[in-house]
């Protein structure tokens, strides 16, 4: 095994050996990792059920790409956290927090929108909207999401981080690992294990702000005055943070997530990936080997710094496969390696199956960004700024106020001692204006019928009632129409009027049952 | 590089993990093995499966299941949830039972929770005759609830008065009763016509005629009043409205004369707790037919509950 004392080829950006580079970097433990194709790999079967994990001691690495990892994880993270906690005025009727999933009264309010349950297709159009953005981003820049964006990257990003602050870098990590229980074994785990609870705590508490007034529900959660949901909330998001995130890791990606498996069908021969150029690092060897025999060795020198770096402890060199996550870090470590031992970067690489087939026989390297522009892209676009345009359209025209309407079937109608005919509905009025509005409720049609609600008398009965609904709710109402005898069973409306700064008015139309017409 | 094995399968030279055996257009199936977490799961749930079949009644016998040691069943939990579920009503239950029927209207809110209930009420206790929806039966003479024409009265405290007392109970005193006397072999079949045209004149369907004028003055008015207009202290009904209990025909009101169908409905005092009665009460008053409180109805029976 490697002498753990044995100074890395790269910490910090400075070399620490005088040893030649090829035999400096190819650590007899990482090659025992790396997969070698023509040994007989597995002449009998396995006898045992399972295979077990090998544990993933990624490298520290710096470059644009890991920098861009912190970028993505510091604002996804902000995001996640902070947005509860963000106030918006929606006067004295509404809750005042920017984002909030109202579940017991049923209301979703973002910013300056408010959505009702059945205008739940704004939320389906999000997703919808996320779906297609998500085919956009894969067709041209392949698993970038796995890569920067997803939960379970970021949050397993920021456990390899904790694991770092706690056991020190890989070689510490590994030893560590292999080390027999002692007490300082004991204490570095206690101590990382507890930096994971905080964190899944964290994790959990935040996802709880998203469904009640923040502030109020972390004062009621400490005096443990909080609902029971948002303990046992905080309690399953805690334990399924820290498992995956902490313990389950790459597994996540590899055996639970479906979608590596559909995403394949997003990527074509012109999608952006992490590629390794076989043809110009094959065969590998170190830099004395091709001083000795020139043009006879590839670029790679077979350090294995981008199988170290990468936290699904994945062997880039081997092609596409599921474990990419396309987070890249191999590149920044690949071209550091280029750079130290001079020879071009690019050796893995960002670039699409076609360049990659013309870059091998010879062809100019064209710039990366023309991923992005092809027509498959152009079209995910389009379908997907439409939906939003839509969107934003129903969004700016949809009325705050609503009326339905349901007559009673059992009796369809009632005939009255004086021979007239009378209906029954069930009216909702939907006021989801965040005041209070006065509304008439109004007959349309139906001649000579008047009507009178359960909350007054027959004697009151008129063609239009006043009616004042509360802010941001339904009121219902009971509505007896009565029509003069011999009205025949015909068609009518209810109209609502919303009155105020601007009137809002809704229509329904319904039926009036009445006996058949007799002798 | 292909290693054949004994049994056919082969062992891919990639990965040098052997191959499941099958084939689909070219492309086969490793036999990789589980991960250890996903094993551990799968035996978790084999474990669950036999402590749950030992705790719960699972096992299916001949006429039963086994019952579980922990002696759960599910007819055991609903009594718990409608033992609790009754608990939460009992305190709007005893308002109910406090609050005098003519001072329910005051109280919006118990007015509301008791219709809800009385509508719980009415489907299972008042269906059977008058209807899931309250229309009642004109074939059957079960008087619909849902209209403006009340026999007795239809404010809340005179139809809270004929659920306590029923109408026409045999033993009791208090309940409402009114007769209709036979008129069988009183009238000759001429008269009988005559009669019924008359009464159907009230309220326009018929022809007023002076012979049934006659026989309606000297037989009807007592109860029925000179237009037909009935006597709600007698439970007499009116004629001169578009509703009949027992049909509009001429043949239907001939019938009635001659033989009068006289409905019964139970006194629910002693079948139905007070509380329930109530509900029934505002339930079938909100059905659209409820009179307000003109007058108390001036049956004496009718104790008038002056607290507040």
């Amino acid at each position: 095994m490697s002498d753990p004392d044995k100074p890395e080829l790269i910490e910090d950006g400075v070399r620490k050996t005088n040893e030649p580079v090829s035999s400096a970097v190819a650590a007899p433990e990482a090659t025992t990792r790396r997969h070698e194709p023509h040994e007989p790999a597995r002449t009998h079967l396995p006898e045992k059920l399972f295979e077990a994990r090998k544990t993933v001691h990624n490298r520290r690495i710096d470059g644009p790409f890991r920098r861009f990892k912190w970028f993505v994880m510091l604002v996804t993270l902000a995001i996640y956290y902070g947005t509860p906690w963000i106030r918006w005025d929606r006067g004295p009727y509404a809750p005042d927090q920017a984002v909030l999933v109202d579940l017991a009264n049923r209301r979703f309010y973002m910013f300056g929108i408010e959505i009702w349950p059945q205008e739940f297709y704004f939320v389906a159009g999000l997703l919808i909207m996320a779906g297609v953005g998500l085919f956009i981003i894969t067709s041209a820049v392949g698993r970038a999401w796995c890569g920067y964006a997803c939960p379970q990257t970021v949050w397993t990003d920021l456990f390899q981080h904790v694991d770092r602050f706690v056991d020190g870098d890989r070689f510490a990590r590994q030893k560590l690992d292999a080390a027999p229980w002692g007490p300082n074994k004991i204490a570095r785990r206690a101590l990382k294990w507890t930096i994971y609870l905080v964190i899944g705590f964290w994790t959990g508490g935040a996802w709880i702000m998203y469904f009640a007034d923040a502030p109020t529900l972390v004062h009621d959660f400490w005096r443990g005055e909080a609902a029971p949901a948002a303990y046992i909330t905080v309690a399953i998001l805690t334990l399924t943070t820290v498992t995956l995130g902490g313990f389950m890791r790459e597994q996540v990606c590899i055996y639970m997530c479906p979608w590596p498996r559909i995403q394949t069908a997003m990527m074509d021969e012109k999608s952006l990936l992490v590629t390794y150029k076989d043809w110009r690092g094959e065969p590998r060897g170190s830099v004395k080997k091709a001083e000795r025999n020139p043009g006879m060795v590839g670029d790679c020198i077979d350090c294995t710094m981008c199988v170290q770096v990468c936290p699904t402890g994945i062997d880039i060199r081997d092609g596409p496969q599921i474990g990419c996550i396309t987070c890249a870090l191999c590149i920044d470590a690949c071209d550091r390696v280029m750079a130290e031992v001079g020879r071009p970067r690019g050796l893995i690489d960002y670039a699409t199956l076609e360049d990659c087939e013309a870059e091998a026989n010879g062809a100019k390297p064209r710039p990366a960004w023309r991923a992005l522009l092809r027509p498959r892209t152009i079209a995910y676009t389009l379908i997907w700024g439409s939906i939003g345009l839509a969107m934003l359209f129903a969004l700016g025209n949809r009325s705050r106020t609503d009326l339905s309407v349901a007559p009673d079937r059992n009796p369809p109608f009632m005939l009255m001692s004086d021979g007239s005919v009378r209906n029954s509905y069930t009216l909702s009025l939907r006021n989801m204006a965040t005041r209070p509005r006065p509304m008439e409720v109004a007959i349309e049609g139906l001649p000579g019928a008047v009507m009178w609600s359960d909350t007054m008398s027959r004697a009151q009965a008129a063609r239009m009632i006043r009616i004042t609904v509360p802010a941001d709710s339904t009121q219902t109402m009971r509505a007896y129409v009565v029509a003069p005898a011999d009205t025949a069973a015909t068609s009518f409306a209810f109209s609502l009027t919303a009155l105020g700064e601007e009137r809002e008015t809704d229509r329904t139309e319904t039926n009036f049952d009445a006996p058949q017409a007799s002798q | 590089m292909t290693t054949d094995r004994h049994d056919g399968k082969r062992v891919d030279e990639a990965t040098g993990t052997e191959t499941v055996g099958h084939e689909w257009d070219g492309i086969e199936e490793l036999d990789t093995p589980m991960p250890r977490w996903w094993l551990w799961t799968l035996y978790l749930t084999i474990v669950w499966g036999v402590v749950y079949v030992i705790l719960y009644p699972a096992w299916p016998l001949v006429d039963r299941a086994t019952a579980g040691v922990l002696g759960w069943t599910s007819r055991g939990q609903l009594a718990k949830e409608m033992s609790i579920a009754d608990q939460a009503r009992t305190t709007v239950r005893e308002q109910l039972v406090r609050i005098p029927i003519e001072r329910l209207p005051e109280n919006s809110a118990l007015m509301q929770q008791a219709v809800a209930g009385g509508r719980a009420a009415f489907k299972v206790h008042c269906s059977q005759c008058h209807g899931s929806g309250a229309a009642g039966s004109q074939t059957l003479g079960y008087p619909n609830l849902n209209d403006d024409d009340w026999l007795w009265g239809g404010d809340l405290k005179a139809i809270h008065f004929t659920l306590v007392n029923g109408i026409r109970q045999p033993d009791r005193d208090s309940t409402r009763a009114s007769d209709m006397p036979p008129f069988e072999g009183v009238f000759d079949a001429g008269q009988l016509t005559a009669l019924s045209e008359h009464v159907l004149s009230f309220s326009g369907k018929g022809r007023a005629n002076p012979v049934g004028a006659r026989i309606y003055a000297d037989n009807c008015t007592i109860c029925h009043g000179p237009a037909g207009e009935g006597d709600r202290a007698q439970g007499a009904p009116r004629l001169n409205d578009a509703i009949w209990l027992y049909g509009n025909t001429r043949e239907d009101v001939a019938r009635q004369i001659l033989r009068p169908r006289m409905g019964v409905m139970p006194a629910w005092e002693g079948r139905l707790d007070p509380a329930t009665i109530k509900m029934l009460a505002a339930y079938v008053h909100s059905l659209g037919g409820g009179e307000d409180f003109v007058e108390v109805a001036a049956d004496p029976a009718i104790e008038v509950d002056e607290r507040p």
